[in-house]
């Protein structure tokens, strides 16, 4: 039992990993803007979200796994209303929502 | 071992969102980097609580996630209205 | 009234288990801080059915498992969009006009949008979404989507 939580734990962590890695990557390689919101959500949902749950499988059920669960909330409440904030705020602003210079090539 | 692991992609991907806030052209490129760093240091602290075996980490982890929310609705209020004290605009949608 | 008491239940129990400890100072203190938000909460005017839609749980418990499946599928495909070495995104903003009639529900649909990647929400009305995605599937499948009839199933329940 120990050890089938202990693998699931490892393949969540593992998969939570990847994908901030990989949101951190898009906020390095995308060209604009609003392409660069759709990769921190990546970190701020499926990267953020799995962790957790990575960790919970690993607390039991102590007071541990009860912080671990508001921090899920606070993330799942509280990240689209900032992201939702720094879109509005960016388009009151004129960012544009088209692609960057660079990506001329891949949109028609 | 497996929170090693886990940490390990939290400063690969915590170095590549520092890049961009150090690069990033516009303001809001900047804040929105910040907002993920604030992200990836609540599940960094969160790890590395059960790195070290120490959970009162997680505490820092629920702070610094708050801190994080008000921290960037003050920086794009800032910027938007140039002034923290603004009540913002009237006629502000339901 | 009940509601109050049942927010100064709600806040004690979760400075109990924030906290952890059973000292009579620090749990004095927790009554006397939830005391103190229910206060706040009151003169804030945020303790009402919108500010606290205690009677849409079992509906949220419902909704939120499809929510994570939907997170997940959509979180593969910008992944997808990121590691591909010619990046084909093409951001596209689409509008339309949400089904939901309540401000919870057009705020559950909102931060839905929000956090399901690819897709964001950049201005928000009982009126018109303006929605914008990472490729131009992405952003037209928000246009009169599951996530729409679902949130406003979500929502008419009372």
């Amino acid at each position: 039992m120990s050890a089938a939580l202990d693998i699931a734990s490892w393949a969540l962590l593992v998969a939570g990993g990847a994908f901030c890695m990989i949101g951190a990557l898009g906020l390095v390689r995308l060209h604009s803007f609003f392409p660069r919101t759709h990769a921190a959500s990546v970190i701020d949902s499926a990267g953020a979200g799995l962790l957790l749950a990575g960790l919970l499988l690993q607390a039991g059920w102590t007071l541990v796994a009860f912080k671990l669960v508001v921090i899920g909330l606070l993330i799942f409440f509280a990240s689209p209303t900032a992201t939702h904030a720094l879109a509005n705020a960016a388009r009151e602003r004129g960012v544009s929502f088209e692609a960057g210079e660079g990506e001329a090539s891949s949109k028609r | 071992m497996m929170f090693a692991a886990a940490a390990l992609a939290l400063l690969v991907a915590l170095g590549l969102a520092l890049a961009r806030a150090l690069l990033g052209p516009t303001v809001f490129d900047r804040a929105l980097a910040a907002n993920s760093i604030g992200t990836l240091a609540m599940m960094m602290l969160a790890v590395f609580g059960f790195l070290t075996g120490r959970p009162e980490f997680l505490d820092l982890a629920i702070l610094y996630g708050l801190l994080n929310l008000v921290g960037t609705i003050a920086v794009l209020k800032f910027f938007r209205y140039g002034d923290l004290g603004d009540p913002g605009r009237p006629e502000a949608k339901p | 009234m009940l509601l109050a008491a049942l927010l100064f239940v709600l806040f004690y129990v979760f400075w109990i288990l924030m906290s952890g400890f059973f000292t009579p100072f620090l749990l004095a203190a927790g009554a006397a801080s939830s005391l103190a938000v229910v206060w706040f909460a009151y003169r804030m005017g945020v303790a009402d059915r919108e500010g606290h839609p205690v009677h849409l749980i079992w509906s949220a418990l419902a909704y939120w498992p499809w929510l994570v499946r939907e997170i997940l599928k959509s979180a593969l495909d910008v992944s997808r969009v990121i590691l591909d070495p010619r990046l084909p995104a093409s951001p596209t903003l689409v509008r339309f006009k949400p089904r939901q009639k309540t401000v919870v529900g057009l705020v559950t649909h909102a931060n839905s949008i929000t956090l399901t990647p690819g897709t964001l929400s950049v201005e928000v009305g009982p009126e018109q979404f303006v929605v914008h995605g990472l490729t131009r599937a992405s952003a037209e499948a928000a246009v009169d989507s599951d996530m729409d009839r679902r949130v406003a199933r979500f929502e008419r329940v009372r």
